[in-house]
């Protein structure tokens, strides 16, 4: 059975993610994306299909070649995550501010 | 308007900085982390009442908080220690949740004065794994899941 994959286990792994910033600059082939890489090419792929099946690249035909492309959609959710946590301890510190203005009036 | 607190994470790193800049004097601001009224004051929100169990805030002293429910039921709770506290300037602590899958963290907490008054926090969370902090930052991302769903949930139960 397969896991259900996510885009933050995708990210979790260092390999992937330089997979992502490599493609980030330009569209490439499974082989340019090996080529940059010790490991063995069944290995990279591996890695391609799991950011493939997260939706992080899709692929694209240009010829005989295949072509990985960085899905920006995707990679914006991961930014967005963080999004929530900042807004949390926002309204955590904006209290802080409220109850500690009312505190130094009072005095 | 600029954003008052930013949060910096970066990518497979196990720490996470938090910087927040108050319209307070630097005093004031130690205050809200030194005094167990005012820390459980501003800690409290409309989901729950923020109960200071213990808070001893001085070198080697511990801490205990409960976040309670308006039924009085326990939420959550979280302990730790105070490694070192200099007033108006540094809060090291540790951090863990009761009843938590997470390890504890370390929390640096520096405290500079800025202006007459304005001041400046800077808290630096680490963690034990880059893993554990990635679920860290994506909680509350996954409660604001949580809740939107259980909001949907009260809706369609009041359809029925």
């Amino acid at each position: 059975m397969e896991l259900r994959r996510d885009v933050f286990q995708a990210i979790a792994d260092p390999t992937r993610r330089a997979i992502i910033t490599l493609v980030a600059a330009h569209a490439m082939t499974p082989s340019a994306i090996a080529a940059n890489f010790d490991s063995s090419r069944q290995t990279i792929s591996r890695h391609i299909q799991i950011l493939a099946e997260c939706e992080l690249l899709t692929q694209k035909q240009t010829g005989r070649e295949i072509y990985y492309h960085l899905n920006p959609g995707k990679m914006k959710e991961i930014a967005d995550f963080i999004e929530p946590f900042r807004k949390f301890w926002d309204d955590r510190f904006n209290k802080l501010e409220a109850v500690m203005k009312k505190y130094k009036s009072k005095r | 308007m600029e954003r008052k607190t930013k949060v910096h994470a970066e990518d497979g790193k196990q720490e996470i900085f938090i910087t927040r800049e108050f319209e307070l004097p630097v005093d004031l601001l130690f205050r809200a982390y030194s005094d167990p009224e005012l820390f459980q004051e501003w800690m409290s929100h409309e989901y729950g009442q923020c109960k200071v169990v213990k808070y001893e805030s001085r070198n080697h002293g511990g801490w205990h908080f409960q976040t309670v429910s308006r039924e009085g039921k326990v939420l959550f709770q979280a302990h730790g220690v105070f490694h070192a506290v200099i007033p108006g300037r540094r809060i090291v602590r540790t951090f863990e949740m009761n009843d938590s899958s997470f390890a504890p963290q370390l929390e640096f907490l520096e405290f500079e004065n800025t202006g007459d008054d304005t001041s400046k926090l800077t808290l630096h969370m680490v963690f034990q794994s880059v893993g554990m902090r990635d679920e860290m930052l994506k909680l509350p991302f996954v409660q604001g899941l949580n809740m939107a769903y259980d909001r949907l949930q009260s809706i369609v139960s009041k359809l029925k």
